[in-house]
Parts: C-alpha cells; structure tokens; sequence
C-alpha cells in the first residue's frame, strides 16, 4: 500500500463509518474493511476501478462529485471522509471541504503542495506550468484545475473554521522525510491533512 | 435451437414441476390451496448447498431463463446472455434456479389453470398476487429443494423488486441481491401506463370479463395493444429512430391508416405474436403486483427504514436510457440503502437501448455483473 494511504490508515479508529471520495480500486476501503473492521463507501467514476471495487467487496457508488455533489448523504453519517489526491481536481474544492465536513465528524485530505521548490524552480527557470512526475500534465489537459499550496489549504480552513488535527507531507514516492517536515511549504510535494469542525 | 450449442450455453434444459399441496396464504387475504411452480435449474448444487442462484423474471418472462429446450427452440431462454459457464452468472460455479411466478401462463398455476373446486379454469376468480407472494412462494421452493440460504438472488425490473423483497422478508435466507434496472416503487406515470394497458384488454370484447377460456375465445386485440404500450416503454426513442426511424414499409405515403411506417408494423408484429402466448388474465396480474410494489410503504415511506430489515449486500445496475425505470429511481433505492448502512454497490451503465438493456449484454454491463458475481462465487468457495 501507498505510504500516504499508510499514514492515513493509522488516523482511522476501528469500526469506523468511513466515506472514500474517489476511492480509485478501493485499496484502501479494503484494506479498511480487513483490519479495521471499518464499514462505507467508496465514490468514483472511473469504470475500471469500479470494477475492481465490486470485485473485492468493496461497496462502491457511481457518483460525479462536481455533478451530483454529496446531497444524497445525511448531516454527521460518517466518522470520517476521506478525499485523496482528488481535491485539486473538482470544479469547486471549497464546496467539497464543507460537503465532507457536513456528513462527516473527520476529514482528511491528500493533495500535491504547488509551492513544493521544484514546481517553483521550473517557473522560475523556465516560464511555463510546471510538470513533475505528480503533475504530470500540460497546462491545458490537466484535471487538476484547482492546485493549491500548502499555506492556501490553510488559510481556507482558518476562514472556514476548521481544525487541522494532524499535518505531514510526504514525497513522490510518498515516503516521510525529516527534511520535508521542517519547511514543509517549500520542501513537502504531498500534504496530508486530517480537519475537523470546529466545536463539532 | 442451431446445430450445435455455443461452448457457454447451459445446452438443453428441461422444465421440472413441483406440486405444492400445502396452502398459502397470499397478501390479499385468500389462500390458495394448492399450487404447482414450475422452473428449470442450470449447474450442480454443491454439497452444502451454498452456491444457489435465484433468477427472478419480470413482466411477460418465465422460468426458462437460459440454455435450449429440446422441441426446438429457436432461440435460448431470455437471459442466456448472462447465465452459462464462464457467464456473469457462471453455472460452472452457482446452481441457478430459474421459476415461472404464480400467476403465470407458462406452466405455474394462474389463471389459466384449472380450478380444482370448478374444474374450470381460474380466469378472474385468480388472487391477485404480490411480489411479496412470489417471494414466499419462491421461498417455500427453495425449502423443497434443499436450499436454506441463496448466494444471490438476481432480477432485472419487476425481477429486481422480488430481489429486493427477498432482502425484507427472508434477510437470513440470501447473501447477496441483485436488483437491476428496477425501482423501489413506481411512479404515477408507470402506474398509467399499466392502466391503459389494463383497460385495453378488459374493454376487448372478447375479454368476457375474463372469462374467455370459456367461450373458447382470446382478447386478441386488447393484449396486443396492451403489448405495444408496454413494449414502447421498453425501448428509447434513440433505439426506436436507430432501428426504424422514419422508414416506410413502401417507397410513398398511402394516405390511410394501415400500418405504413416500418415501427407500425414492428409493434403490430410484436403485439399480435405476444397475444397469441401470453394469458391476458396473467398480464393484468402483472401489472398490478407491479402497481403495488412498495417495500416503504409499510415503513411511513421511509424506505430506509424498511431497508434496515435488511442483511444481505447489494449490487445495484441502471441504464442511461431507461425511461421506464431511469436510473435515478435506482438512485433512489442506493440512497436508502446508504442511509440504513447497508453494503451497495451501484453502477449506471451506459446504453442506448432503454429499459430492454439489461437483457442486452454490453462490455460495461457484462464486467461489472461479472466482477460482482465473481466475488460471489469467491464467497461460496471460501
């Protein structure tokens, strides 16, 4: 499994209620539903790992979050919602953030950090969007139409009052590394967060 | 039946019956006294009896779903795309029990069976009867052949809502329901349309308020019209301009009113072939156990209420074009299930083809219902 996806695990309590915004081949939900006793849902779109979900028991929904949004779930349903490396590409992730702090008590989200230094040295460097190995696109085709660094997630979470429980930034390779943990804005290319609401 | 079989074809099939001399008592309050089902089985029981499959017909289907029969059938049961070895529904691995409802016309008693107090047949004196009477029906079956727990049972539309009652009334008795391009209840306009069918057939004069066994006579007509209704909601409009458009049968108009374009004449065709096999009595029944399907009404309309009855998991199918039962009554009926927290999958396959598709296999269907059932069958082996 994905170290992010290992991080992760480790901040979901057994027995959770756990909601998988596009849950990709369900790895996670699976491994979740094995040895964390966890129940829920995972959404996606893509057909193949629809597929690939209902073929290892993992309860998975056709659903568009930018078209269909969450308004099918109830307030509170869920301990935890998760969304990885998904933010950045939904029409409107502010929308998103409040949609999965409504049905659920936890959220965490994975995203790439677009201040990360090597996405700032090729602007720099050379003008042009940068491309990396997790940006992988051109400016033009890429579904990641809302990147955001680490200091904007922040931000949108102190105006949308929400508490951050945990923060750690991984590589590409998303392995934990001391140095990405002391600037993590500048040195961090994955951000994993886990919020809360405030007072909830 | 062609000269030699398909490799994945379950081959010849033979109808068996079973005489149930033990009365039920129907949702309508009457009891029927005895009754004999009839239905066909495709692969081996395993020796635990874990790996049945039941297959649930809808409106005008019957028990044989797959494989040919040996009179010469021209073509396989109605839902061979799905069901044979190496199939969605694998008969190398499931034993697949496929049964004609009560208040058929395909051998199950009906309406058209005899009433052993007159000696007559039933006509209109038949019970009207519910999903929820077939599904205990079905389950008094299973009881006879040796089955306590179904791995899944499986149905398309009026199929689906007996899956789908089956997770209510027996949650110990199956693992998993499939309940495809079906709805927890229908809509007003779903209602109209069987009511026009409905009136079609009775207000034909041949009905004898259906009593026409009796006068040696069929109301032709009425189910034919009946047939073409039904059979226009079967279908999209995408599919209809695809297969007929505007196309006439001879090169200009005729200026009358006999059947010039070519859907004319498919739907008369359709109509007329139908009415000659289908009992109107049983087509009338049909419709009304599909009228009154509705699992949450019981509940306050609360159909996740009634879903926490519920054990099994579901896996839930739609299709883009289906306007009968649009995917979105299906939503419906995943959203429920998300708020009883029962385990569902749910995938909206897209096909032109409307309410027919899924008797139509495509590649998407056919690998998600397979990667479904495989996990299935996994189950059963483990």
């Amino acid at each position: 499994m994905r170290t992010d996806l290992r991080i992760i695990e480790r901040w979901i309590k057994s027995g959770s209620h756990v909601l998988d915004l596009g849950c990709g081949d369900g790895t996670l939900l699976d491994y979740l539903q094995r040895e964390k006793q966890a129940t829920g849902f995972g959404l996606e779109i893509n057909q193949d790992h629809i597929t690939t979900c209902m073929s290892r028991g993992v309860s998975v929904i056709e659903q568009n979050l930018d078209t269909q949004g969450l308004g099918n779930f109830e307030d509170h349903t869920f301990d935890t919602v998760l969304m990885t490396q998904a933010l950045q590409a939904v029409r409107r992730p502010d929308m998103v953030l409040d949609e999965m702090m409504r049905v659920g008590r936890e959220g965490i989200v994975t995203f790439p950090n677009f201040a990360y230094w090597r996405l700032r040295w090729y602007l720099m460097r050379r003008g042009r969007m940068p491309e990396s190995e997790t940006l992988p696109y051109k400016w033009y085709n890429t579904p990641n139409i809302h990147l955001c660094t680490f200091k904007d997630f922040e931000a949108l979470c102190y105006r949308k009052d929400f508490q951050i429980l945990n923060r750690t930034v991984v590589d590409g390779e998303h392995q934990d590394r001391w140095l990405s943990r002391l600037w993590p804005n500048m040195l961090g290319q994955i951000a994993i967060y886990r919020i809360t609401r405030k007072g909830g | 039946m062609p000269e030699s079989l398909p490799t994945d074809s379950v081959g010849i099939v033979t109808p068996q019956t079973l005489h149930f001399d033990t009365p039920i008592t129907l949702a309508c309050n009457r009891t029927l006294d005895q009754y004999d089902l009839v239905y066909e089985t495709y692969g081996t029981l395993n020796a635990n009896a874990s790996n049945a499959v039941l297959i649930c017909h809808a409106l005008s289907g019957h028990h044989h779903a797959a494989g040919y029969h040996l009179d010469g059938d021209r073509k396989p049961g109605w839902w061979d795309s799905c069901i044979g070895p190496g199939k969605p529904i694998d008969t190398n691995r499931f034993f697949v029990v496929s049964v004609n409802n009560l208040g058929g016309c395909h051998g199950s008693t009906g309406p058209s069976s005899n009433n052993p107090h007159t000696g007559k047949p039933y006509g209109p004196d038949f019970p009207v009867i519910t999903v929820r009477d077939w599904v205990k029906s079905q389950a008094l079956l299973a009881d006879r052949l040796g089955i306590h727990c179904w791995a899944a049972v499986v149905g398309g539309s009026l199929g689906g809502m007996q899956a789908l009652q089956w997770s209510l009334d027996y949650p110990d008795r199956i693992r998993h329901a499939a309940v495809i391009a079906s709805t927890p209840r229908l809509s007003a306009q779903n209602i109209a349309f069987n009511e026009v069918a409905r009136q079609a057939i009775t207000s034909d004069q041949e009905f004898f308020d259906g009593h026409y066994y009796e006068h040696n006579t069929l109301p032709r007509r009425g189910l034919m019209l009946a047939r073409m209704v039904g059979h226009i909601t079967y279908l999209s409009d995408a599919s209809m301009g695809e297969k007929f458009g505007r196309e006439l049968r001879d090169q200009a108009y005729k200026f009358g009113y006999d059947a010039e374009f070519q859907v004319e004449s498919y739907l008369r065709y359709q109509g007329e072939r139908f009415s000659e096999t289908f009992d109107a009595n049983t087509y009338l029944l049909m419709t009304r156990a599909l009228d009154y399907f509705d699992p949450a009404y019981e509940h306050n309309n609360d159909l996740a209420k009634a879903l926490q009855q519920a054990r099994c998991e579901f896996l839930v199918l739609s299709f883009s074009s289906d306007w009968r039962f649009p995917p979105a009554r299906s939503g419906e009926l995943v959203n429920a299930m998300i708020a009883a927290r029962r385990k569902v999958s749910y995938a909206e396959i897209d096909a032109p083809w409307g309410h027919d598709a899924f008797l139509i296999p495509t590649p998407r269907y056919t690998a998600v219902f397979h990667a479904y059932m495989d996990r299935v069958a996994r189950e059963v082996d483990s």
